[in-house]
């Protein structure tokens, strides 16, 4: 009996079945990553030129979002560094060289503004993870530099209108232009960062990035050229 | 709290929930960080089922485990607010009500960091920027004055506000913890609550620095004295029930520190950052015009 058994194996299988309003379901598909991975491995055979202009469209294609805030996820889903460095970069230069007597008393510092900049991001970014939002840390990060596009150009135009003197009417065309650009940025920043947040903690999550960008209108606002 | 057998008979102590359980009336003192309240304060709480608090605070206060201090979720557990909450701790950090205890009444038990941050970070700028503008207007008429941004400023202001928001309360709470040790005390408060206590009592210095702005001395120092009454007297409330039962001496001590401290911080603050409107400017003026007048 046993010995019939044994030469029997899965025997006490054949009384299972399967019902049938258990759902089997599956894809069963070849991936076809083979072909990808040869796509990626032949932009080694690329130009330069057409690796960085790749980039540079990408973060073209950003900053557009940004001018024109709509619902959209494309910053959200491929985000990228390069173009919060660029304008980084760019604002801390263009803020350079507000000279005083010493430097204490002077505008801030490229590192100064680097800093805050960088900083700034990171501590925002922790604080609307640590109240429960569901946005990635680095997706953060670049929704926060991409919206400093407004006050990049403000500062730009700050500079050239300071060329032509820095009198009450100079005063009075930079703060309307800081002021509308600071509330671009904000809003621009807010339509794409309150979408993860949960619902009764917007306000505690918009008003750090209503400071941060405040704060950078401010640097942009008080900055007096070199005499 | 010994057994019924004898008084004096060396016992161990079990641990003050089950204790509570036994005797319901029974005031129970753990001298480690959480807060036993008695009976009759949970009573005055609002709390509807002394059984189910019971439950509660023993999950809450004993067992639960807490995430290891290098964790993310440890941190989140101070951020677990609504907007309406802050809102309430920073009107109420504002206007101070006797007999209402900061911590009792708003923190609840839920102390969070987001609001002492913040508040301290928003004060850092608003001293730096307010500062700013006041220097500005107080030279507005002088010639030969060159606006600078000084943007060093930033920094002096934020390690001076810090360092009061964070290590005063770290001081005070392992000053309460010491004379905890040596007396009974029914009231303990974790470093957490004593930051956020501290945090939320300077909010009432966001408007009075905004104030500070305009050039009149007068309506500074009213500014001043009415931010540090209102914040004064929320943190000599918070900190009274704690240090009510101790020697009168150390209340002494423990109060006058707290309000020195504060004073010491407003005035400071006013002093190095808002320069005083000085009247020597039509003296300036007039010699000007006279030395112009001479050589025609």
């Amino acid at each position: 009996m046993a010995a019939a058994e044994s030469s029997r194996p899965f025997s006490g299988l054949s009384d299972v079945s399967i019902s049938e309003d258990i759902p089997v379901e599956g894809d069963i598909s070849v991936p076809i990553d083979s072909s990808r991975k040869d796509d990626d491995f032949s932009t080694l055979d690329e130009p330069v030129k057409e690796t960085i202009l790749r980039d540079l469209r990408a973060v073209g294609k950003k900053f557009i979002h940004v001018l024109y805030p709509k619902r959209s996820s494309a910053l959200l889903r491929d985000w990228d560094l390069w173009g919060p460095l660029l304008l980084c970069v760019t604002l801390a230069l263009l803020l350079q060289g507000g000279a005083a007597d010493n430097d204490d008393q002077g505008g801030p510092q490229f590192a100064e503004v680097f800093v805050i900049i960088w900083f700034g991001s990171i501590i925002i970014t922790l604080n609307s993870k640590l109240l429960g939002g569901t946005i990635s840390f680095f997706q953060s990060l670049c929704v926060l530099g991409y919206c400093i596009l407004p006050l990049t150009a403000a500062m730009a135009v700050c500079r050239i209108v300071l060329l032509s003197g820095s009198g009450k009417v100079s005063f009075a065309v930079r703060l309307v232009v800081v002021t509308a650009s600071f509330g671009w940025s904000t809003f621009a920043s807010t339509a794409f960062l309150t979408g993860s947040q949960p619902p009764n903690r917007k306000a505690l999550v918009v008003y750090p990035v209503f400071l941060f960008y405040f704060v950078i209108g401010w640097m942009i606002l008080t900055f007096s050229p070199p005499q | 709290m010994a057994s019924p057998n004898d008084p004096f008979e060396f016992q161990e102590f079990e641990e003050a929930d089950s204790l509570l359980k036994a005797n319901r009336d029974a005031t129970t003192i753990s001298i480690e960080d959480e807060d036993i309240k008695t009976e009759k304060q949970r009573k005055a709480d609002g709390d509807e089922d002394p059984l189910g608090t019971d439950d509660k605070t023993e999950l809450l206060s004993g067992q639960k485990e807490s995430p290891p201090f290098w964790t993310f979720e440890y941190y989140q557990r101070f951020f677990d607010i609504e907007t309406h909450h802050v809102k309430e701790r920073i009107i109420g950090s504002m206007l101070p009500w006797p007999g209402k205890n900061f911590i009792h009444v708003y923190l609840r038990r839920n102390p969070d960091l987001y609001g002492p941050f913040w508040i301290c970070t928003t004060l850092v700028f608003a001293i730096a920027i307010s500062g700013n503008i006041s220097n500005f207007l107080v030279h507005l008429g002088k010639p030969n004055y060159k606006y600078t941004p000084e943007f060093g400023k930033v920094t002096i202001a934020a390690t001076a506000i810090f360092t009061y928001a964070w290590l005063v309360p770290l001081a005070l709470w392992g000053f309460l913890l010491w004379r905890n040790n040596k007396i009974m005390n029914l009231v303990s408060y974790s470093f957490m609550e004593i930051v956020c206590v501290y945090g939320y009592s300077l909010s009432i210095y966001i408007p009075a620095v905004v104030l500070w702005i305009l050039p009149y001395e007068w309506l500074r120092w009213c500014s001043i004295v009415v931010a540090l009454c209102l914040s004064g007297s929320v943190l000599v409330m918070t900190f009274w029930s704690a240090v009510s039962d101790d020697h009168p001496k150390i209340i002494i001590v423990i109060t006058s520190a707290i309000v020195v401290l504060n004073v010491l911080l407003a005035v400071g603050c006013k002093a190095y950052f808002f320069s005083k409107p000085e009247p020597v400017l039509t003296r300036h003026s007039s010699a000007a015009t006279q030395v112009t007048m001479v050589p025609s």
